[in-house]
């Protein structure tokens, strides 16, 4: 509970109690003193004209004229109260039969209780009396005559109390609703906190794939919510992809790790002449090398998944990226019996995204297309399809069967065909992640360059997004 | 040359320290940033080889700051940080040349050797020699023993780079860096393709072959032995 006192939401709420209970106090005020308050200036101005019209009644027309009035109004109603003493404090007239005990010396305005008959609805008397409130004005006249005029007052007063007394009740209700709101809105709110909280602690504690409840309501909250949930998949996803790498490191670098081994422990039981030893150094370091190729690629490719490289985009001229490879490589082809041609195009084809990538990626495929193509033809070329750059590699190998084509793009995966080659299995993994990263795909196809009858061959196409 | 090497990882340095002094060099260590920094500032050595990620000084604020003060030693960074973007950064903080852990300390020993022959002038070259072999930089003209040599504008450019290193070893990677501006490793042998080409050109038909491979480490252009 008290951990609720200290939330945004009761603070807020109760700041914002406290405001609109002064707005509700004032509002009250003012009602209270432009009625009750009017009705009790209202009377204490109608008995000073009363005093004064009975004073000047007394000056003008000396005692009978105001015996007159005073004995003709005091029959009027029961509101008006009346009480003529003669210098000696015997009653000569009025409603009243004495003084008020809260009746000052002289002076105007004093409340005081007196007794009055108890009439039925008819205006008979009942026999009762009762105690009622009154407002009076007690003035001295001359020749020692004291004179009170008051009203009779109990039902304003009545009503006053049951106003004050709602005003009360009202205001008490107005801060305990406002109180009561503040608690039940902040324990909403950190309801729903605390909910995202202990999916944090969870996770915290490794379970990754819990995620925040959604209240529905489709407020802030839940926006909030939801955008942790993304959040956390991407995680998730970026953890398992991790995973997988660490996995496939730890299943791949250890089968020429012992391979590398053995070998060192064969060399050691075996041979004894120096020129022996040396040689199979020679070829230790060379296996070390292939391993830390691997290993390299690997990290690469675990890199480029979690799109952790840094965007360094840029517009590149694809026919001139495809004829540096070309360039590049067409030594090597040439050597294994194959010819390397970039297919000229109309216009220039750029697209958008990092060159060294793009020629790694098609490096890669080069490297591909060298160890199965086997002889023939190899094609680059960039096409222009929709909002993408196709760069493609055609060969006029084996090609891929249909079933397999999704399965070499995993990492490590190398056809039984292929076992005998040299190679990671990483380069067509490189490649795809690589067009991922450009937010592009990367797929194999039938090769085009010759008649499917003949040899299928294999179109490895890298689609980048163009260029606006 | 008198090398600084700042690198953290103690068995790794005691490696590179001696093989560096096998290979005649005169080498000092730091391990890590700070003492790194101030034995550059102490000044007097011809290349710095510094590991990017040290304790209390990180490589690249380290070699930023000494360029700031006007250190134009060459420097080598070593990371494990293999990125083409790690890269930049590396070139950026005023690296001039990178290498990725794990190397062979065959390609260390090519590119520290390297770094001090670039520190040699040669802005004013227009010619360069090695043994009968002659290139004219201006004319792009390249002859041996008198007798002219066609070659391929990028054949050109690796005979030029490695005449502007003859004599000491150039590595595969550092010929695919410097004349083709790639950072991979390509699994096909096409660097030596090239090579071998290029040696079809200017060795062939002569007494003594200028290029020659060194087993395990890369290639040599010299025109002795």
């Amino acid at each position: 509970m008290t951990g609720l006192f200290r939330t945004t939401t009761f603070r807020l709420s109760l700041i914002y109690m406290g405001l609109f209970s002064a707005a509700a106090v004032l509002l009250l005020v003012f009602m209270y003193w432009s009625t009750a308050g009017f009705m009790a200036r209202q009377t204490d101005e109608t008995l000073r004209t009363d005093i004064d019209g009975l004073q000047e009644q007394y000056r003008q027309r000396g005692m009978p004229g105001l015996l007159r009035i005073i004995i003709e109004r005091s029959g009027e109603g029961d509101d008006r109260l009346y009480l003529l003493l003669a210098p000696g404090g015997a009653k000569v007239a009025g409603n009243l039969n004495t003084m008020p005990r809260e009746a000052p010396a002289i002076g105007p305005w004093f409340d005081f209780m007196y007794e009055r008959p108890v009439v039925d609805m008819d205006g008979a008397p009942t026999g009762e009396t009762a105690i009622r409130a009154a407002r009076g004005w007690r003035a001295e006249l001359r020749g020692g005559y004291a004179l009170l005029v008051g009203r009779d007052v109990d039902a304003r007063v009545k009503l006053q109390n049951r106003m004050r007394a709602a005003l009360g009740w009202g205001g008490a209700a107005t801060i305990l609703l406002g109180v009561a709101g503040g608690v039940a809105m902040s324990r909403n709110v950190m309801r729903r906190i605390e909910a995202v909280n202990a999916a944090a602690r969870d996770i915290r504690k490794g379970d990754l794939s819990r995620r925040v409840a959604l209240d529905g309501a489709g407020d802030e909250l839940d926006g909030l919510a939801a955008n942790l949930n993304d959040m956390l998949d991407q995680t998730e996803r970026l953890m398992a992809g991790l995973k997988n790498v660490s996995d496939n490191i730890a299943h791949d670098l250890r089968s020429p790790l012992t391979r590398l081994r053995n070998r060192i422990e064969a060399v050691l039981r075996d041979e004894t002449d120096d020129e022996a030893y040396r040689a199979a150094l020679e070829e230790t370091i060379e296996e070390a090398d292939r391993l830390l190729s691997v290993f390299n690629a690997l990290l690469s490719i675990a890199r480029l998944e979690a799109g952790a490289a840094a965007r360094r985009f840029e517009q590149v001229d694809a026919t001139g990226l495809l004829e540096e490879i070309a360039e590049l490589y067409a030594p090597v082809a040439q050597e294994a019996g194959l010819h390397v041609s970039v297919r000229p195009c109309a216009k220039r084809t750029c697209f958008f995204g990092s060159r060294a990538l793009a020629a790694q990626a098609l490096s890669n495929l080069m490297d591909n297309a060298l160890k199965y193509a086997g002889a023939g033809r190899i094609a680059l070329a960039a096409d222009r399809v929709a909002d993408y750059v196709e760069l493609s590699v055609t060969d006029e190998g084996p090609g891929v069967l249909e079933a397999d084509r999704a399965r070499v793009l995993e990492r490590f995966v190398r056809l039984e065909a292929s076992r005998t080659q040299a190679g990671s299995g990483l380069g067509l993994s490189m490649a795809s992640a690589i067009a991922h990263l450009h937010e592009g795909r990367f797929e194999l196809r039938d090769g085009d360059l010759s008649a499917p009858r003949r040899a299928p061959g294999l179109k490895a196409v890298l689609s980048l997004p163009a260029s606006a | 040359m008198r090398l600084l090497v700042i690198e953290d990882d103690d068995e790794a340095a005691a490696h590179m320290v001696r093989g560096l002094r096998d290979a005649g060099h005169v080498v000092d260590h730091a391990s890590d940033g700070a003492a790194g920094l101030a034995m550059a500032e102490a000044g007097g050595y011809d290349a710095y080889v510094v590991d990017r990620m040290l304790p209390k000084r990180d490589g690249l604020s380290l070699l930023a700051e000494r360029r700031a003060a006007g250190d134009e030693t060459p420097a080598l960074f070593l990371s494990a940080l293999g990125e083409v973007d790690d890269r930049v950064e590396g070139l950026k903080a005023g690296g001039d040349d990178y290498l990725v852990k794990p190397y062979a300390f065959s390609e260390l020993i090519a590119r520290i050797e390297a770094l001090g022959r670039r520190r040699a002038p040669q802005a004013a070259a227009t010619a360069l020699k090695v043994g009968d072999l002659e290139m004219d930089l201006i004319t792009r003209a390249v002859r041996r023993a008198g007798r002219r040599i066609d070659l391929q504008p990028r054949e050109f450019r690796l005979l030029e780079y490695l005449m502007k290193n003859a004599g000491q070893i150039v590595t595969r990677t550092m010929l695919l860096e410097n004349v083709w501006e790639y950072h991979f490793d390509p699994q096909t042998n096409v660097i030596d393709v090239h090579i071998s080409r290029l040696r079809g050109k200017i060795d062939k038909d002569f007494d003594t072959s200028l290029l020659k491979t060194v087993r395990g480490a890369g290639y040599k252009l010299s025109a002795d032995g």
